[in-house]
């Protein structure tokens, strides 16, 4: 099953490196990847899907942990959890099609985000099955371009990792330009 | 106070208890072998830069601590490779010094410039590229502590020229390892304890696997006193050989491809396996699905992520063998296994070793003979004899009773031949007063036989036998069972190995006779310098019993005419 990790990563350079070489190395197949600044300077948080079954996902974990760069690992998969995913999706929509379309789009809470002569561009965030809901019905117009994020998480409720000690020692890292974990 | 960065390397090494460093010199490195004039640390110039990794690994092996190996850019960085893979897929302990061009060239393709931080990502417990003189500090006191603590490795420390060159302010204090994700320092949960315990307690087939992290964790003395209360056979994996003393009656002897089939049948029998440091290699295995179907299984292990990597177990305790065992043993109670264990002794009839040991003397000299007329020679002494890769090596194994830890030294997990002679040099630097025995095949022997020269050139006593086959033996011996004896590439044409030791200023001698192994170990014994004894043995000779690649563990290939005899015999 698709198994979502949430991961907290020190902000240097190469990490990504490290944390895709080890999937790469260690044979997991990673579905999705984004990573991205955190509420922390110091700290990156990496979103990673991977279809697999439950030992493998401990394995996965792990992995994760011995990379010395890595902070903080959970798989949320089985926690109440938002996950998104961002698409802006390129219809081709000459005069006729155009009303069709702009109704799908308000159907989906889609917005539309770019208006050319023969097409529409229009964004919608939500989980992967609203957006490949959406993707099906607007196929048949032409799908001219596509981009997905892939998919971001986190738990619902107050509970952040950061806020608890025991969980992970809170980063102290300083600013660092000296040194790069790899080029 | 202010210092170059070539000073601060020395000055962190010397700091972080380093006495020996192996390397080779070129252009990106050239200032920090500058700067070794003020320091005390003794630089052995090697001739291959894979040497220095070896003797890098074979110091840590022997001696436990860090082993360092330094090299210039591009070719010198890239000539590491093989000694760190070797480094990491055994635990080892190295940190390996590289210098890169200057930091403004990076990216340019720069003369002699190569992405080794890139290239040694994965074989490497962590890397660094640094390319400014006030990290240097941090980093290399982070790169000794990631060595050596927790599951140890290897670690690259990528040092710009400009970094060497250029100047700052030195204060080692203040240079603290910042390492906010890395947690070497596990310990297992106080359930996790009872459930081992209870699975202890009620075993009537336990049987102790023993691997090379009793020896990483210094902790011989408490599986000794596990074993021995609980009434526990022991089996070892090749790098645990020496974990558990050869003599002791619970110490049954090798597991797994080579193992005693006894061992093995031991294995498939029991139903309690307690894993002590060992990561269950599939030569270890053999087959998965059908290994110790009947057994319960308890790992105590560092490494989280080798839990349930090939085996799943039952119960893990995940922590340092020894502190998880000083914990567990005050609640271990005394149980009788003796139906176990003569169980065992009976199967011990058959053996392998024996089969060897008991041919007459018929003329022909075998490898057998040889490496168990060297145990009997030096028994007692302080030996530590690495192995190189091959037949002779899993001959080593059987043959050659281990007494203590670190004792020996071999590539088990990546299988590198070449590794015996340079890491045999590494273990006398770190060991001087101990007896260093090379025990090498033709074929490995001449992938690193240029370091005979470092051995000359550092005056170390070090003992060299070739177990020479004329023949790539165990590929050979694949080819005999698996491809229809089509000898392709595996016959050798050798030189003289006794000249070439001689051009090395090196004592040399051949043997081809049992009657000669003796006189000529003892003569090797009694000169005070390095001496290359060439065993002309056996030329198509097996290692028995063998587990094929993929079979299952209790299903041997058998040496064709045993001999059977009691469990009573040596
Ligand atoms: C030609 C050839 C034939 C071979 N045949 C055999 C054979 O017949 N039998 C055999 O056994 N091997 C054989 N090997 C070797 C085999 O490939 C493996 O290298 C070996 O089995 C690994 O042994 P190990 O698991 O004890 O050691 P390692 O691979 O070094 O693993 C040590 C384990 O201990 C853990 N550890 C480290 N420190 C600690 C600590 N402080 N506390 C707790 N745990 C710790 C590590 O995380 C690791 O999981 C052969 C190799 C070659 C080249
Ligand atoms: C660097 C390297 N190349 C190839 C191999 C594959 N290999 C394993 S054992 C072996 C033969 C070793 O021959 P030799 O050193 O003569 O030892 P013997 O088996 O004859 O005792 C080879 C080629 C290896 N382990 N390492
Ligand atoms: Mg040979």
């Amino acid at each position: 099953m698709l198994n979502i990790f949430v991961v907290y990563v020190e902000n240097k350079p190469g990490v990504l490196t490290r944390v895709a070489s080890l999937f790469r190395r260690r044979a997991f197949n990673i579905d999705s990847l984004t990573v991205g600044r955190t509420e922390k300077p110091e700290v990156s948080r990496m979103t990673i899907t991977v279809d697999t079954n439950p030992d493998q996902a401990k394995r996965i974990e792990a992995n994760l942990y011995n990379l010395v760069n890595v902070l903080l690992v959970e798989n949320i998969t089985h926690e109440p959890a938002i996950a998104r995913d961002l698409a802006m999706i390129k219809v081709a929509a000459t005069h006729e099609a155009r009303s069709h379309v702009l109704e799908l789009a308000s159907v989906f809470r889609a917005r539309v985000v770019d208006v050319a002569p023969e097409s529409l561009t229009i964004e919608i965030t939500g989980g992967e099955d609203k957006i490949d809901g959406l993707l099906e019905v607007l196929r048949p117009y032409g799908v001219v371009e596509m981009v997905r994020t892939g998919i971001v998480a986190m738990r619902r409720g107050t509970t952040s990792p950061s806020a608890n000690p025991n969980q992970t020692k809170t980063p102290q890292v300083a600013a660092d330009e000296g040194v790069s974990y790899s080029v | 106070m202010t210092k170059t960065g070539a000073q601060i390397l020395w000055e962190c090494l010397e700091r972080e208890g380093v006495k020996h460093v192996f390397g080779y010199p070129g252009g990106a490195i050239l200032p920090a072998y500058d700067a070794l004039k003020h320091s005390d640390i003794h630089h052995i110039l090697v001739r291959h830069e894979q040497g220095a990794t070896h003797m890098a690994d074979g110091y840590a092996r022997a001696s436990g601590e860090v082993g360092v190996a330094v090299a210039t850019s591009g070719p010198g960085a890239t000539n590491m490779v093989t000694g760190i893979a070797t480094a990491m897929l055994d635990s080892s302990p190295i940190v390996c010094i590289t210098g890169q061009v200057g930091s403004k060239l990076i990216g340019s393709d720069a003369f002699q410039e190569t992405d080794i931080t890139g290239i040694t990502l994965p074989i490497t417990k962590h890397n660094y590229l640094v390319t400014h003189a006030d990290q240097l500090a941090r980093v290399l006191r982070e790169a000794f502590y990631v060595a050596r603590s927790g599951r140890p490795g290897p670690v690259l420390v990528d040092i710009t020229k400009d970094a060497q060159q250029s100047s700052c302010e030195f204060n080692w204090e203040a240079a603290r390892p910042q390492l906010p994700g890395y947690r070497p320092d596990l310990s297992p949960e106080e359930t996790e304890y009872a459930q081992a315990l209870e699975l202890i307690h009620k075993a009537k087939r336990p049987l102790i696997l023993a691997g090379h992290g009793i020896i990483v964790s210094g902790a011989m003395a408490e599986v000794l006193t596990l074993a021995e209360k609980a009434g526990i056979p022991v089996a070892l994996t090749l790098l645990g050989l020496g974990a558990f003393p050869a003599s002791h009656p619970l110490n049954l002897g090798m597991m797994g491809m080579h193992g005693e089939a006894w061992v093995n049948h031991a294995i498939q029998e029991a139903d309690l396996l307690l894993a002590l440091g060992m990561r269950f290699d599939d030569r270890v295995t053999g087959n998965l699905k059908t290994y110790a179907q009947d057994a319960k299984k308890i790992h105590i292990e560092i490494d989280p992520a080798e839990i349930n990597k090939n085996v799943k177990v039952d119960v893990a305790l995940v922590g340092d063998l020894r502190e998880v065992l000083k914990e567990l043993l005050p609640r271990v109670e005394s149980v009788d296994h003796t139906e176990w264990l003569d169980s065992i002794d009976k199967l011990k009839g058959d053996s392998a070793v024996r089969d060897v040991q008991k041919l007459p003397d018929n003329g022909h000299l075998y490898a057998a003979h040889v490496i168990n007329d060297l145990w009997r020679e030096t028994r007692g002494s302080n030996t530590v004899v690495v192995t190189d890769v091959g037949q002779h090596q899993m001959w080593e194994a059987q043959y050659f009773k281990h007494e203590k830890a670190r004792s020996l030294i071999t590539s088990g997990g990546l299988g590198t031949m070449g590794f015996a002679l340079p890491a045999a040099i590494g273990a006398k630097v770190a060991r001087p007063e101990a007896e260093v025995w090379v025990i090498v095949g033709d074929g490995g022997f001449q992938m690193t036989m240029s370091e005979l020269a470092t051995i000359v050139q550092e005056k170390l006593k070090i003992n060299i036998a070739i177990i020479n086959n004329g023949f790539l033996g165990m590929v050979r011996q694949w080819q005999e069972f698996f491809y229809e004896r089509n000898y392709e590439a595996t016959p050798l044409l050798n030189p003289n190995f006794v000249k070439l030791a001689e051009a090395y200023g090196i004592r040399s001698m051949a043997v081809t006779e049992r009657s000669q192994v003796l006189p000529s170990v003892r003569a090797a014994r009694d000169h005070d310098g390095a001496v290359l004894l060439d065993f002309k043995v056996e030329q198509e000779d097996t290692v028995y019993p063998m587990v094929a690649a993929g079979a299952s563990l209790n299903d041997m290939i058998r040496r064709p005419s045993p001999i059977v005899e009691t469990a009573a015999d040596e």
